[in-house]
């Protein structure tokens, strides 16, 4: 079912006016704090009402400036970034308010067994965000909203919840909005990517698409930036210490034993790592060396130029200086090399 | 009169006299602090102004006051006569009323207290899991203001009890139907020789104050422990 957001709302200096539609699967809303995220989410969820515009899921109208069905009413399932447990009740309580449907299966899923008779005060932080999550979908909603689940949590306790909202996602035919600006977050949940900016939609689509493209590359940290590829896990070898992994340039080394066999995993290029070359090289630290021709060259806001690469199927990217560009002579339609160190591509 | 019937008798009409007062003000001081916390309308701040009337207040005006206007002859007191037979004044359900009004600025600060403390998101969320606004109030707001509520209904209870001034000018001091444990304990300092029967009320009075307080503290301790998160 097809969620479709067209709001306007002025709220204090931000001016919000933000038009999306959110198919099946995880659409990710990243950007600065402040940019209005929260915002859109509490407004999809009946808890702010915006000035005008319209929200509809599939053919039901849940805001159009006149009427505004209230949250109680929408059945959207709702994972705050402070979790907000009822401190009265215990967890199996907490779970159950919404409804309890699925429930044997969501505890068994999120791994909430031993903590049904706590109290939410007893709870690690990681282990209220699963509890929040399992009582979202326990109230079998139409469409879930997370804001931020995970940025309350240090960096242990993040990856003991990311894998469930990940299998969560694939699993459920549900679809879900996920605000963060943690790029792991965006590079492991997201099938599309929405970017908002001020107040504004500043690009939207695909995630891998968005990535690919280096205009969107300045609302990301510059060591994020960079292209997003998607790779199967085909081989560990353990006396050398790698990953080999298959993707569509080619076989792609890691440091280290990530992954089982078989398994797909996204891989993000950071584009400040990428060297290029015009001759396959020799002699060189980096493991991996990729075969591309180049697609287009494109100015970046902070003055280097972003070489635009087709690797076979895989469109990635490097950022080069302009110096590095004229001297070697780069121009659309050449063929190069693409080398980048294992380590520099860390699973995400 | 030690421990003879007008004694107990005293006692036990002060307790329920306090104890009618503080159960009929209780639901209307949660909603006037809800009003107060929650809302904002016209007239905001005269409500605020109304319901603390009588603290600051001499007692005894407010009694005059609820005289008049519950008096046999007054414009509400007339028509409860009326209708239903009630009379307030020189009765104990008149002193039960003017215990309420006294006791009723004190429960309502500590309720509203309450309400101010409670995580309106916690509220909200509730509400996203579909649950009505009425249903938020009574699983979620309520459970999570009871030590306020209790805190009121124990100041309450104590103001009502005490209550002097406001009630020996309403209903005055009827021994067996309006003479509370103060007014009492005024009444017996006027006769000489009657200390004796004086410190005898008045240790009631500071055990019945302090077995509030107690009882209170231990059940806000141990709510605050269930509801820390």
């Amino acid at each position: 079912m097809m969620l479709q957001v067209d709001i306007q709302a002025r709220i204090g200096e931000l001016d919000l006016d933000i038009q999306m539609d959110v198919p099946a699967g995880v659409t990710v809303l990243f950007g600065p704090s402040g940019a209005g995220k929260t915002t859109v989410t509490n407004a999809i969820a009946g808890l702010f009402r915006p000035d005008s515009g319209q929200i509809k899921l599939g053919d039901k109208v849940l805001f159009d400036g006149r009427q505004n069905v209230p949250p109680h009413h929408r059945l959207m399932g709702y994972v705050f970034q402070d979790a907000r447990l009822f401190p009265h009740y215990t967890v199996r309580q907490n779970l159950t308010y919404g409804g309890n449907h699925d429930f044997d299966q969501i505890v068994d899923v999120l791994g909430l067994g031993e903590l049904l008779a706590r109290r939410p005060a007893g709870l690690s932080g990681g282990e209220k965000q699963r509890v929040a999550l399992g009582r979202a979908l326990m109230s079998n909603p139409k469409l879930l909203l997370m804001d931020e689940p995970l940025a309350a949590l240090d960096g242990p306790r993040k990856s003991e919840v990311l894998p469930f909202i990940a299998e969560i996602a694939a699993t459920r035919n549900l679809p879900v909005i996920y605000v963060t600006h943690a790029m792991a977050e965006v590079t492991q949940l997201a099938d599309q990517l929405v970017l908002i900016d001020n107040g504004k939609v500043a690009h939207k689509g695909p995630v891998i698409d968005v990535l690919a493209d280096p205009i969107a590359a300045k609302y990301f940290a510059k060591r994020d930036a960079g292209a997003l590829i998607e790779c199967v896990v085909e081989r560990h070898d353990i006396d050398e210490g790698i990953t080999v992994l298959a993707s569509g340039a080619g076989p792609i080394l890691l440091p280290g034993q990530v992954g089982r066999v078989g398994v797909g995993l996204r891989l993000l290029i950071p584009a400040q790592d990428v060297m290029l070359s015009k001759t396959a090289l020799q002699g060189q630290s980096a493991l991996n060396m990729i075969e591309a021709v180049i697609d287009d060259i494109k100015s970046l806001p902070n003055g280097n130029l972003a070489v635009i690469l087709q690797a076979k199927e895989l469109p990635i990217w490097a950022e080069l200086t302009p110096l590095s560009v004229r001297k070697l002579g780069f121009e659309a339609g050449q063929n190069v090399f693409a080398i980048f160190k294992a380590t520099a591509v860390g699973p995400v | 009169m030690q421990f003879d019937p007008a004694f107990w008798g005293i006692v036990t009409l002060s307790l329920r006299i306090a104890a009618t007062a503080t159960m009929i003000a209780l639901p209307l001081a949660v909603a006037v602090a809800w009003l107060l916390a929650r809302r904002q309308f016209w007239g905001h701040r005269i409500v605020n102004g109304l319901v603390h009337l009588p603290l600051v207040l001499p007692p005894v005006v407010t009694g005059y006051l609820l005289l008049i206007v519950f008096g046999r002859n007054g414009p509400v007191g007339g028509v409860l006569y009326k209708l239903f037979g009630v009379t307030l004044a020189f009765n104990w359900t008149g002193a039960a009323l003017a215990a309420g009004i006294m006791a009723f600025p004190l429960m309502v600060r500590a309720i509203r207290l309450g309400f101010e403390a409670v995580d309106s998101g916690i509220e909200a969320a509730a509400a996203t899991l579909g649950a009505s606004p009425r249903r938020v109030f009574l699983t979620v707001t309520l459970p999570l203001i009871a030590p306020g509520i209790l805190a009121g209904t124990v100041l309450g209870f104590a103001k009502a009890l005490g209550e002097f001034g406001a009630t020996i000018t309403f209903v005055a001091a009827i021994p067996g139907q309006t003479q509370t444990i103060p007014s009492a304990i005024y009444g017996l300092l006027q006769v000489p020789g009657q200390e004796g029967a004086v410190v005898w009320l008045v240790a009631v009075s500071v055990v019945l104050a302090m077995g509030a307080l107690i009882v209170s503290e231990w059940l806000a301790t141990r709510m605050t422990k269930r509801l820390a998160a």
